[in-house]
């Protein structure tokens, strides 16, 4: 409500104020455009992955995402067919293709140099094909030895001779294209179907559902406890968990990889969902508490009265009224859990079945470390749930977020 | 008797299962870890101090350090700033939710995610090639030179760090946000209405109401800061003199068969630097208790 009121009276200083004078125009002016500029500068990266991951991978490897939207120009070779590919038609021998694969969108802007070079050949400069730009699309070149060949913008070629050709290997030239914007979800594909990523999906969604659910019912239970609960050493113990919320999960690793070696848990789901249990407890106990704490006290002291236990004050009363409480942690943790890497490296083998969405990122940005291709979709695969999953939930978040941290401040 | 003794067990069977996890996974390993830091590589001949000693003679040890505290001063600082003039401007126009929500987003993502998002924005190719990499593309527009900017010893701190600030930001626009709408607008006009300018109104009103906020906000990245290890090791793996204490101690858990000496003593060293944090914490908490 707080946030509709604010956007409220935002939007009502918004239109008053440009009538406030030149001085007050100004600032108007300036307050919107370096916040335009900084909510630019924040969103380019990701969405330059985002384009970059829909591009036709030969593409983004030779310009910027932001030239998707531009033709852009290419230099390649050309190949004809060999001899065994000939025709005879009306006392001349014709050879015919395409330089392009069926369904291509390429179009041939110049051609020339490799078996079309002749004397009349330009340099067009260092690191360029001689002979590259001689002929446009359509122009008939022809050769020495009589025989003619045209290359259709299309792709197109035909290549006639009053003598029967006699090569093994096609003859080689070279072409400028220009490639169209193109958007493909090949390079989707090719993670899932070369990489396995779809599997490594899956395996994040098996570590982050038990890890969500797991310690928020064990946390539900003891923040009540801390709440309602008068038991010695109430006030010390609570501290203890406020304390625990920082400590740095390095802290915790060396003892627990020992510790799983020796038990069987290593390289397998169960430990890695007690793992994540164990370190989201704290701030998960101190959150819920916060909340249940501000319930309203006659409501449980009538519960109370009313002859209620304990257990049953606690599952018909404060869990359906902790929901909210509840839905930020699970954000916090589904969040946590999804984009950890440190637990999952630890605690998690590295093979097909195992390897979490962030492992596998991370493998990639070793061994595909030039195939943006590669890189670019496999990050947005990554980030797209938690990314959903926020904007759907904001609210939620952002009042654990305050919840958190200034409570009281 | 019966009914007594269960109403005074009742608090430990709700508190078992939360306190089984924290010990077994926090409590008793940290100290555990401690010990472990005083022993050999795998963890069967007492040491004492020599994995200490060993620290502060290694060279990458004293990078990592010094890299830390380059971490420690700069994100920080960079997030809160950005966070304050981001959360003032959008308070003051009426998409400024969208735009906080824009701005929050990288908070979403993961740190590999984030890493592999700014490596794509760092990309370097060749001076005579066209750039990929939006940074380069940039700088040669500009008439510049491209750089391999994750080589680039020094600077290139500075460009991991980016990636930290550009995803914890948000945090703090979000929470000088709600702290500045604290502030009783009456309070200001009056100031204003005195003569206060501006730059008064923000150091003297507007300043100490949010001072409290503006620590938590510092002390949360402190802790994120000395605890990151995903955006150096994906990014960099500490190469280019761009280590820090977290990836460090990463890879000595591992490197040739795991030492677990210097591994624990590395975590520890980390512990060390969050215990202030840790007190202030609870310091704070204490004292809010007695308000309630």
């Amino acid at each position: 409500m707080t946030t509709k009121a604010q956007t409220m009276a935002g939007a009502a200083e918004a239109t008053a104020a440009p009538t406030g004078g030149f001085q007050v125009s100004l600032g108007w002016w300036i307050t919107r455009i370096s916040l335009a500029l900084i909510v630019i500068a924040w969103t380019i990266p990701t969405f330059g992955l985002f384009i970059s991951s829909l591009r036709d991978k030969d593409q983004l490897a030779i310009t910027g995402w932001w030239t998707a939207l531009q033709t852009s120009i290419a230099t390649e070779q050309g190949r004809t067919a060999a001899m065994d590919a000939q025709v005879e038609q009306g006392g001349q021998y014709v050879l015919s293709g395409s330089v392009f694969p069926e369904g291509s969108t390429k179009r041939v802007r110049t051609y020339g140099g490799g078996f079309l070079t002749s004397s009349g050949t330009v340099e067009y400069g260092q690191g360029e094909q001689p002979g590259i730009r001689d002929y446009t699309p359509g122009s008939v070149v022809t050769l020495d030895d009589g025989s003619t060949f045209v290359l259709e913008a299309d792709g197109t070629y035909t290549y006639t001779s009053a003598t029967p050709f006699d090569f093994d290997r096609g003859r080689r030239f070279f072409m400028e294209t220009e490639i169209p914007p193109t958007f493909t979800l090949a390079n989707y594909q090719e993670i899932f179907r070369a990489e396995a990523v779809d599997q490594s999906f899956i395996n994040t969604f098996t570590v982050v559902i038990p890890a969500t659910i797991i310690p928020i019912a064990i946390a539900a239970f003891a923040s009540y406890a801390f709440t309602w609960m008068e038991f010695p050493g109430r006030r010390f113990l609570f501290y203890i968990v406020v304390a625990l919320i920082v400590v740095p999960l390095q802290m915790a690793l060396i003892p627990l990889l020992r510790l799983y070696n020796n038990v069987g848990l290593s390289k397998g789901y169960p430990g890695i969902w007690l793992a994540h249990t164990g370190f989201g407890l704290p701030l998960a106990i101190y959150l819920l508490r916060n909340y249940i704490g501000s319930l309203p006290r006659e409501l449980i002291e009538s519960a109370k009265i009313d002859g209620a236990s304990h257990f049953q004050i606690f599952t018909r009363l404060v869990l359906p009224l902790s929901v909210p409480a509840l839905a930020s942690f699970a954000i916090f943790q589904f969040l946590w859990v999804w984009n950890d890497l440190l637990v999952a490296l630890v605690f998690l083998g590295k093979t097909p079945d195992q390897i979490v969405l962030t492992s596998k990122l991370r493998e990639l940005l070793g061994s595909r470390a030039d195939n943006w291709e590669i890189l670019t979709s496999s990050a947005f695969v990554s980030i797209i749930v938690p990314v959903l999953v926020f904007f759907a939930l904001q609210r939620y978040f952002v009042r654990g977020l305050l919840a958190g941290s200034v409570k009281g401040g | 008797m019966v009914r007594k003794f269960f109403s005074r067990l009742e608090p430990w069977l709700f508190l078992a299962p939360a306190l089984f996890f924290l010990v077994l996974y926090l409590v008793y390993p940290a100290i555990h870890t401690f010990i472990l830091s005083f022993f050999d590589p795998h963890s069967q001949q007492f040491v004492g101090l020599h994995n200490y000693v060993w620290a502060v003679q290694d060279t990458e040890f004293l990078q990592s350090i010094r890299n830390n505290l380059l971490w420690l001063i700069a994100a920080p600082l960079a997030s809160i700033v950005l966070g304050f003039i981001i959360a003032a401007l959008a308070d003051s126009v009426g998409w400024g939710t969208l735009a906080k929500s824009l701005i929050f987003m990288p908070m979403a993502i993961s740190f590999v995610g984030a890493s592999v998002i700014w490596k794509f924005v760092y990309d370097y190719r060749g001076p005579n090639q066209p750039q990929i990499g939006i940074l380069n593309a940039l700088v040669v527009a500009l008439g510049g030179e491209p750089q391999a900017w994750v080589t680039l010893p020094f600077w290139n701190n500075l460009f991991l760090i980016v990636v930290l600030v550009w995803m914890q930001t948000g945090f703090a626009v979000v929470m000088f946000s709600a702290a500045m709408r604290g502030v009783p607008a009456e309070l200001i006009e009056s100031a204003r209405i005195d003569g206060a300018s501006e730059i008064q109104v923000f150091t003297r009103i507007i300043l100490p109401q949010i001072w409290g906020t503006i620590l938590v906000v510092w002390t949360t990245f402190t802790v994120d800061v000395l605890k990151v290890f995903d955006i150096v090791l994906a990014m960099t793996n500490g190469q280019w003199d761009t280590n820090v204490l977290a990836n460090m101690m990463y890879n000595w858990m591992f490197r040739g068969g795991g030492d677990f000496g210097r591994g624990s003593m590395l975590a520890t060293v980390i512990m060390i630097a969050v215990i202030p944090i840790m007190l202030w914490n609870i310091r704070r908490f204490r004292a809010e208790e007695t308000l309630r």
